[in-house]
């Protein structure tokens, strides 16, 4: 581990067990993040991006969810192994988190202030009084003009995008090292969305944390990222710089991926989507889950569950069609 | 905020007026009037009657009746009871009102310190024995009717064990002070529980419902990404969000205990206004009828009142609208 890498994520399984039948909503990701980098998370709706978050998180729904099997390294130290008290202290201060659907993430019947001010006086100590100035500061600092009097209104006062401002002035409030947006601008208006992801560049350069964005527009990628994970049936199948992934695709999934994306340049081209669906993740079929779907599948890829190979430099892909090239990963 | 409450008094006046009109037309629609009881009386002759009849205006078209009662009754004078005679039924009703009042209260505190304690518990460990236990009790609650429970309550803890009395409010005029206050309370306990038995359930059911649904929304998972502790998540996040529907089934609440009362009262010969009511109507006391629905009628609006007021409070999205 170089002294760079800020997040480490190893062979975890998060599982839910619901009537008998075991979900594998998360099937032995590996991945890590680095300090200051910006990685994204995408695939299809139901590939498991959202509860390979939440287990970063350790907000697993349990019963059902359980996390299985693996690690899950903060600055070296495995977060799986702390006790429930000690991984209060990790949430929303040294990782922050904002989700999909600001309409409903905030509490309605606190104000704005209040809650802004809540993770501070948690994790700093610091008095409510002097939380609630910062509160005023910080939302100066994601865009409210009249920070003052936004801090003493309520949720359903603001609109969408302005919540969103509020929860990343909130997960950004204790300084965190990492900061993970699951879907963060999937529920808003396209003009709000890059407002949003402008936003959260800013922010992440002011504070230099990293970040874990999760989505499933390949277009938000392109505007943010440094690297892509690209995640399909609980699995992650191709890892790349953002560069590469979008000049050198490898698995047939993330091309797929892209022909699929709309292009803005041409917008009369037919998409080409991928035919068929996510497979769910309580009955995945046997090798490849990517197989019943791949126009290259071919009989090997039904027997065995292909590794995740390095391919070339920083270029992971989980396919047969690469087996035969560059190094085995680890 | 003060719109809100504006509005909402301005409706209930109009809902006030509406209430008069359905206590007078139900007392008009029963059968026979004031005087019908004694025109079975042989030693009364009929011409005197229809005479006491035009005087009292039993004999001017409905409206006009209805007019002169509402004239009085806005005076605070709601007529002579023809049971009790020589009492006026406001007399009556004051004389009975306390009585209601504090079972009502020590059955509403029941429901509150164990419904709401129980229900929330039930939420956090659903599924668990005490869960289980918790809603079978509930349905127990719910499907006994009271007087039945009434009865095996005073067998058992009176007749068998002899723990509670079963009858009355006092058992002697002569205590004073505390002791008087504990007499009271010990008078209190069976039929306040018996009373207040199926909204205990009502609202164990209900809380658990509210807290389980919040648990799971999202502002719910923000709270705890926040590192926020589970006391902090389920006492401040949850239970204020929770509570808001339970304010709306306390507005009822005024409702379901006075016509509970009515029962109750008659079982443990516990004198009310809900025993009074009854000893009404088996007299066809019609003024007194009319007066205990008036001030029923009234206690309900004034629930509803009080709860749409107290939802404003405690939710800003109503306070702000
Ligand atoms: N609470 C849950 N109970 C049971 N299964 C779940 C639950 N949450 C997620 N899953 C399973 O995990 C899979 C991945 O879900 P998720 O991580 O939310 O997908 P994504 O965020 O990529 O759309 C789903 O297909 C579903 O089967
Ligand atoms: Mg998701």
């Amino acid at each position: 581990m170089s002294n760079e890498t800020l997040l480490e994520v190893e062979g975890l399984k998060t599982y839910f067990h619901i009537e008998g039948k075991v979900a594998k909503a998360v099937d032995g990701v590996d991945f890590s993040i680095d300090r200051g980098e910006t990685v994204a998370l995408v695939g299809e709706s139901g590939s498991g991006k959202s509860i390979t978050s939440m287990s970063i998180m350790q907000l697993i729904p349990s019963p059902p969810g359980k996390i299985e099997e693996g690690a899950i390294k903060l600055e070296g130290k495995d977060l799986l192994s702390l006790s429930e008290r000690e991984m209060m202290k990790v949430r929303g201060n040294d990782i922050g988190m904002i989700f999909q659907e600001p309409m409903t993430s905030l509490n309605p019947v606190f104000t704005i202030g209040e809650q802004l001010a809540e993770p501070m006086v948690k994790h700093q100590g610091m008095n409510k009084k002097d939380a609630k100035k910062r509160a005023v500061e910080l939302l100066k600092l994601v865009g409210f003009p009249r920070a003052e009097e936004t801090v003493k209104e309520y949720p359903h006062q603001l609109s969408g995008g302005m919540r969103q401002r509020v929860m990343i002035a909130m997960a950004m409030s204790c300084d965190p090292k990492l900061l993970i947006a699951d879907e963060p601008t999937t529920a808003l208006d396209v003009t709000i969305q890059a407002q949003i992801l402008d936003l959260m560049q800013d922010v992440k350069k002011k504070y230099n944390s990293a970040i874990l964005i999760i989505t499933h527009d390949l277009g938000v990628v392109a505007e943010t990222s440094d690297r892509v994970l690209v995640m399909y049936g609980g699995q992650i199948v191709e890892n790349a710089s953002a560069k590469d992934l979008f000049t050198n695709p490898k698995h047939p999934y993330t091309v797929g991926l892209l022909n699929s994306m709309p292009d803005v340049a041409d917008e009369k081209e037919r998409l080409e989507s991928i035919p068929g669906t996510v497979p769910p993740a309580h009955n995945f079929p046997d090798g490849c889950r990517f197989a019943p779907r791949c126009k290259h599948a071919m009989e090997a890829c039904t027997e065995a569950v292909p590794k995740l190979r390095e391919n070339e430099p920083n270029h992971h892909v989980r396919c047969i069609l690469y087996e035969d090239q560059g190094g085995e990963k680890e | 905020m003060y719109k809100y409450i504006l509005r909402r008094v301005l409706v209930f006046i109009p809902m006030l007026l509406i209430v008069t009109v359905v206590v007078f037309t139900l007392a008009s629609l029963a059968p026979g009037d004031p005087l019908t009881g004694q025109t079975l009386d042989p030693n009364i002759d009929p011409e005197v009657l229809e005479e006491r009849r035009e005087a009292m205006g039993l004999n001017d078209p409905p409206h006009i009746q209805y007019w002169n009662w509402l004239t009085e009754v806005s005076q605070g004078n709601l007529g002579d009871s023809l049971h009790y005679s020589g009492r006026t039924v406001e007399e009556l009703i004051i004389s009975r009102v306390p009585n209601t009042i504090y079972l009502a209260v020590f059955s509403l505190f029941i429901t509150i310190s164990v419904g709401l304690p129980i229900g929330i518990y039930s939420a956090r460990k659903q599924y668990t024995v005490v869960d289980y236990t918790a809603t079978t009790f509930g349905f127990f609650g719910l499907s006994m009717p009271n007087f039945f429970f009434a009865l095996i309550a005073i067998y058992f803890f009176s007749f068998q064990l002899g723990w509670f009395p079963p009858r009355g409010t006092v058992s002697s005029t002569s205590l004073t002070g505390f002791e008087s206050f504990i007499d009271r309370l010990h008078h209190l306990i069976l039929p306040g529980i018996t009373l207040g038995l199926s909204s205990t359930a009502i609202y164990m059911r209900y809380i658990r419902s509210e807290v389980l649904d919040v648990m799971g929304s999202d502002y719910i998972r923000t709270a705890r990404a926040k590192g926020l502790t589970e006391r902090s998540v389920l006492y401040k996040h949850t239970l204020r969000n929770s509570l808001i529907p339970i304010i709306t089934l306390m507005g009822f609440e005024f409702g379901t205990l006075l016509s509970g009362a009515v029962i109750v009262e008659s079982v443990f010969s516990f004198p009310g206004m809900g025993q009074l009511f009854l000893v009404g109507i088996e007299n066809q006391d019609f003024p007194l009828i009319m007066g205990i629905n008036l001030i029923v009628g009234v206690t309900i609006l004034a629930g509803n009142l009080l709860a749409d007021i107290l939802y404003a409070v405690v939710d800003p999205r109503i306070r702000y609208d």
